[in-house]
C-alpha cells in the first residue's frame, strides 16, 4: 500500500476547475479494471510504473478505480475531462471503451496494457506481452519439481492476456516430458480446443480458493492461478496445506515480494513487466515521440521473466536449473518455439 | 388456519411499515433522509481523517463531490446517466414495499431483463429506431416481469417467502447469464470469454447531447425514468390496483377480508416490481453499455433498494432518491480524480446514509432540535 500523502500532495483542484489550461506539470492518468489498484499484481504492477514515472520523470499520477464494467467508459471519459496528458488503460476488457474514447478524442494520447488493435489507432499504444515465453520457463520448470506429476492452472476469463499464460504453462510442462520421458499432466486448460477452468471474474477470493482446491483434490500439487487478486485466495489455501501439499506459481508481479503474507507458498511468478512498459510510455508521451501502434514485451528484452526462486530455491535441483537456462537461451535464439 | 397464512413475521412487518409509511409520518420521510445524507457525510470526513487523509485533501474531494455531480454540464449528464437505472429499478422495489413484498431480487430481474433486451437489440437487422428501442424495451421489462413473477407465484401458491426465492433467483441469473453469454448465437464472433454481440445502432437508445461534446453519455432513457416515476405514481395512488396493492401491504388481513384476491397482488406485484427492473437492465445494455457481460448488473439492483429505502417508497421520493445516489456515483469518480481518494469511500457514505435511515431514532437522538421545530411547522 501507498500513502495518499506522500503521492498525492501537490493540489489537482486549480487543473481540474480549469482542465487544459495547462499550466501544471506533465499528468499521466490511468484506469485500472475491477481488480483495483492494489490487487498485487495486475493493476498494482502498471500503476508502479504510473509511480516509477513519478520519481524518475516528475509526472503527476492519478488514477482510477473500475468497480464495475459499466465504469470503463465513465472513469476513461471523466479523465479526458480532467487534463490528463496521456491515459494509461489496464486491460484487454477496457479494449472497447478505449477504442472508442480514442476515436471521440483524436488529439489525446491514449496507452492500453494488454490489448493490440488491428489496425493500430494513430492516438492508442498498445503494451502486448509474449507471457507465453516465461510460462514456458514456469511449466518447465514446476514439471520438474512436482511430486504428483500433476499440475493446475485456472484463469480469470477466457481472454488472449490470460490464456497465453496457461499457454505456455502447459506446453512447457509438455516440452519437460518430451525431454525427460515423464508424464507430467497439467489440468485446468486444453490448448487445442481453448477451453478449461475460468472464474470468470478477477476479484472474487473465494473463488480462488475454491479452484486450487478442486486441483489439488484431482492431484496437482503445483498451481498457477492466471486472475490477479483472484490468485491470493490460492495462496492462502497453499498456506494452510503447506507447500509440500501445495505451492502456487505467481504471474504478473513477483508475488513473493508483493505478497509477502504467503510469500512463502510461491515457487516463482510469471512477471510481466508492465511497470517498465508503462514507465517507457510516459517518456515517449514526454519527449514528444509518443505515437499509436504496438511495444511486445518479450523474454530478449525483459518484458516478461521468470522470477527468482527465493525460498523455494532448495527444492529446485541444480540439475533442473542448468536445463532451464538452455531453455531459456532456446527461446530466445528461436530454437524452442514456445507457440508450436 | 389464518396463523399460518401470516405473511411475514414481526421483523419484516416493522421493515415494511417504515419502507412505506403514511403521510403522518413525513416528519422521517423528509428529516430522517436529509439529516442521514449530512450525518453520512461527516463521517465520511471522520473515515477519510482515519485513513491518514489530510483536511485539505478531505476538503478537495467534498469540493470534488460537488462538482463532479452537478459542477458541469457533463457531471449533470453522468449524475442523470447513473440515476436512470438506479430509480427504474428502485421504482420496482418501492412497489413491492408497498404491497407488502420484500424483493431482493432485482438484480436478477435487471440481468434477464438485459439479456432478453441484448438478444432483441441484435437479432433484428434492418428495422427502424422507432420500432426497435420500444421492442427491446417491452422485451426487457417483459423478461423481467415474468422472472420475478415466479417468485410471486411462488408465494402466492406455496407460501415461499419471496426474500429467500428472489435470492435463490439472483444466484440463478448469474449463472444463466455466464452460460447465454457462451451460446453461439449472443456470443460475439471472434472472442472466447463471454460477451454478447453489440446491440444494432438502431436499438440504441439515442444520446441527447452528442451535439454539445461527443463524450456526453446522457441519453432517451432520462423520459423513460421520468415517465415511470409517473406511471407509478398514478398507479399507486390513483389506481383500484394501486389502492389493492398498498392495503395488502398496510394490512394483508384486513384486505384479504375486503375481497381482494391476495394471490394475484402478489404475482401481479410481483411482476410489475420485475418489470421495471427489467426495464432498467433494457435501459443500460441500449442506452449505455450496447452489450451484455456477465457483471453488466453492476450491483444495481442491490443499490435500488437502498434507493426506495431512502425514497420512502414514494415514486418521487425514489426519483430524489435515485438522483442522490447517481450524484455520489458521478461525485465520486471525481473524487478520485482529483483528491486521490478511494471509490470504496462513496460505498461507506451510502451505507452510512442507509444505517441512519434505518435508524430514525438514532437521527433523532442525534438531532433534537432539528425535529422539535420540525414538529411544530408540521403541526401549523
Amino acid at each position: 500500500m501507498f500513502s495518499f500523502k506522500k503521492t498525492l500532495a501537490p493540489t489537482f483542484l486549480a487543473t481540474a476547475l480549469l482542465a487544459g489550461s495547462g499550466a501544471s506539470a506533465f499528468t499521466a492518468c490511468q484506469v485500472t479494471d475491477t481488480g483495483g489498484i492494489d490487487d498485487n499484481s495486475f493493476n498494482q504492477t502498471a500503476w508502479k510504473g504510473v509511480l516509477d514515472a513519478q520519481e524518475s520523470l516528475g509526472v503527476e499520477g492519478r488514477f482510477l478505480e473500475s468497480q464495475a464494467e459499466t465504469d470503463y467508459v465513465a472513469n476513461i471519459n471523466s479523465l479526458v475531462n480532467g487534463g490528463c496528458d496521456i491515459i494509461v488503460t489496464v486491460g484487454f476488457l477496457l479494449g472497447d471503451a478505449t477504442a472508442a474514447a480514442a476515436a471521440a478524442n483524436p488529439n489525446q494520447a491514449f496507452s492500453i496494457v494488454d490489448y493490440a488493435y488491428d489496425p493500430t489507432i494513430p492516438n492508442v499504444l498498445g503494451q502486448v506481452y509474449a507471457t507465453d515465453e516465461a510460462a514456458f520457463l514456469a511449466g518447465y520448470v514446476a514439471a520438474g519439481v512436482s511430486k504428483t506429476g500433476v499440475l493446475g492452472t485456472f484463469g480469470g476469463i477466457n481472454i488472449p492476456p490470460v490464456t497465453i499464460f496457461m499457454d505456455g504453462f502447459y506446453r512447457g510442462a509438455m516440452y519437460y516430458n518430451a525431454q525427460n520421458g515423464t508424464n507430467v499432466s497439467v489440468l485446468g486448460w486444453n490448448p487445442e480446443t481453448r477451453e478449461g477452468l475460468f472464474t470468470n471474474n478477477f476479484d472474487s477470493l473465494d473463488d480462488g480458493r475454491a479452484f486450487a482446491q478442486n486441483l489439488y483434490d484431482e492431484g496437482a500439487d503445483i498451481v498457477m492461478p492466471v486472475a490477479g487478486p483472484v490468485g491470493l485466495g490460492s495462496a492462502s489455501l497453499a498456506n494452510e496445506l503447506g507447500q509440500d501439499a501445495l505451492m502456487i506459481v505467481g504471474v504478473d508481479a513477483d508475488l513473493y515480494l508483493t505478497d509477502p503474507n504467503n510469500s512463502h507458498v510461491y515457487l516463482t511468478s510469471v512477471t510481466k513487466r508492465m511497470d517498465a512498459t508503462v514507465t517507457e510510455v510516459i517518456a515517449r508521451a514526454m519527449n514528444g515521440t509518443f505515437e499509436g501502434g504496438l511495444m511486445v514485451g518479450t523474454l530478449e528484452n525483459g518484458g516478461v521473466d521468470l522470477a527468482p526462486f527465493h525460498d523455494m530455491a532448495e527444492r529446485v535441483p541444480a540439475e533442473l536449473v542448468t536445463k532451464l537456462e538452455a531453455v531459456r537461451a532456446g527461446i530466445i535464439d528461436g530454437s524452442i518455439n514456445v507457440g508450436e | 388456519m389464518s396463523e399460518t397464512k401470516k405473511p411475514t413475521n414481526g421483523f419484516s412487518e416493522a421493515l415494511l411499515r417504515r419502507a412505506a409509511p403514511d403521510r403522518a409520518a413525513w416528519e422521517d420521510l423528509v428529516i430522517v433522509p436529509l439529516f442521514a445524507v449530512v450525518v453520512a457525510l461527516l463521517l465520511g470526513a471522520a473515515a477519510m481523517l482515519a485513513t491518514d487523509v489530510d483536511l485539505a485533501t478531505i476538503g478537495r474531494s467534498y469540493v470534488a463531490l460537488v462538482s463532479g455531480s452537478v459542477g458541469s454540464v457533463n457531471a449533470i449528464s453522468e449524475t442523470l446517466t447513473s440515476a436512470i437505472p438506479l430509480t427504474l429499478a428502485g421504482l420496482g422495489i418501492a412497489l413491492g414495499f408497498r404491497a407488502g413484498l420484500f424483493n431482493i431480487g432485482a438484480e436478477g430481474q435487471i440481468l434477464i431483463g438485459g439479456m432478453a433486451a441484448v438478444v432483441t437489440g441484435f437479432s433484428f437487422p434492418g428495422l427502424p429506431m422507432i420500432v426497435h428501442v420500444p421492442l427491446v424495451l417491452i422485451v426487457g421489462a417483459l423478461a423481467g416481469g415474468l422472472y420475478a413473477a415466479i417468485a410471486g407465484w411462488l408465494r402466492a401458491a406455496t407460501g415461499a417467502h419471496e426474500v429467500i426465492s428472489t435470492i435463490m433467483l439472483n444466484l440463478i441469473s448469474y449463472r444463466l447469464v455466464d452460460y447465454m453469454l457462451r451460446l453461439d448465437f449472443i456470443q460475439r464472433e471472434g472472442r472466447s470469454d463471454p460477451i454478447s454481440k453489440s446491440v444494432l445502432e438502431n436499438a440504441e437508445l439515442p444520446r441527447l447531447l452528442t451535439w454539445l461534446d461527443p463524450n456526453l453519455r446522457l441519453h432517451a432513457g432520462v423520459f423513460l425514468m421520468i415517465g415511470a416515476v409517473i406511471f407509478i405514481h398514478w398507479l399507486l395512488f390513483k389506481t383500484r390496483m394501486g389502492f389493492e396493492f398498498r392495503a395488502s401491504g398496510e394490512n394483508p388481513e384486513a384486505a384479504r377480508y375486503a375481497g381482494m384476491r391476495a394471490g394475484l397482488v402478489i404475482v401481479l406485484a410481483m411482476g410489475l416490481a420485475g418489470a421495471l427492473a427489467g426495464l432498467a437492465g433494457a435501459n443500460q445494455v441500449s442506452g449505455v453499455l450496447g452489450r451484455a457481460s456477465p457483471g453488466f448488473s453492476a450491483g444495481i439492483g442491490f443499490d435500488a433498494i437502498a434507493v426506495a429505502l431512502l425514497g420512502r417508497s414514494h415514486p418521487w421520493g425514489v426519483l430524489l432518491a435515485g438522483l442522490l445516489f447517481g450524484a455520489l456515483e458521478a461525485g465520486g469518480r471525481q473524487m478520485q480524480v482529483d483528491a486521490g481518494v478511494s471509490i470504496d469511500l462513496i460505498g461507506i457514505i451510502q451505507a452510512l446514509i442507509i444505517v441512519f435511515i434505518a435508524a430514525p431514532l438514532l437521527v433523532r437522538a442525534l438531532f433534537p432540535w432539528g425535529f422539535s421545530k420540525a414538529k411544530t411547522s408540521a403541526k401549523e
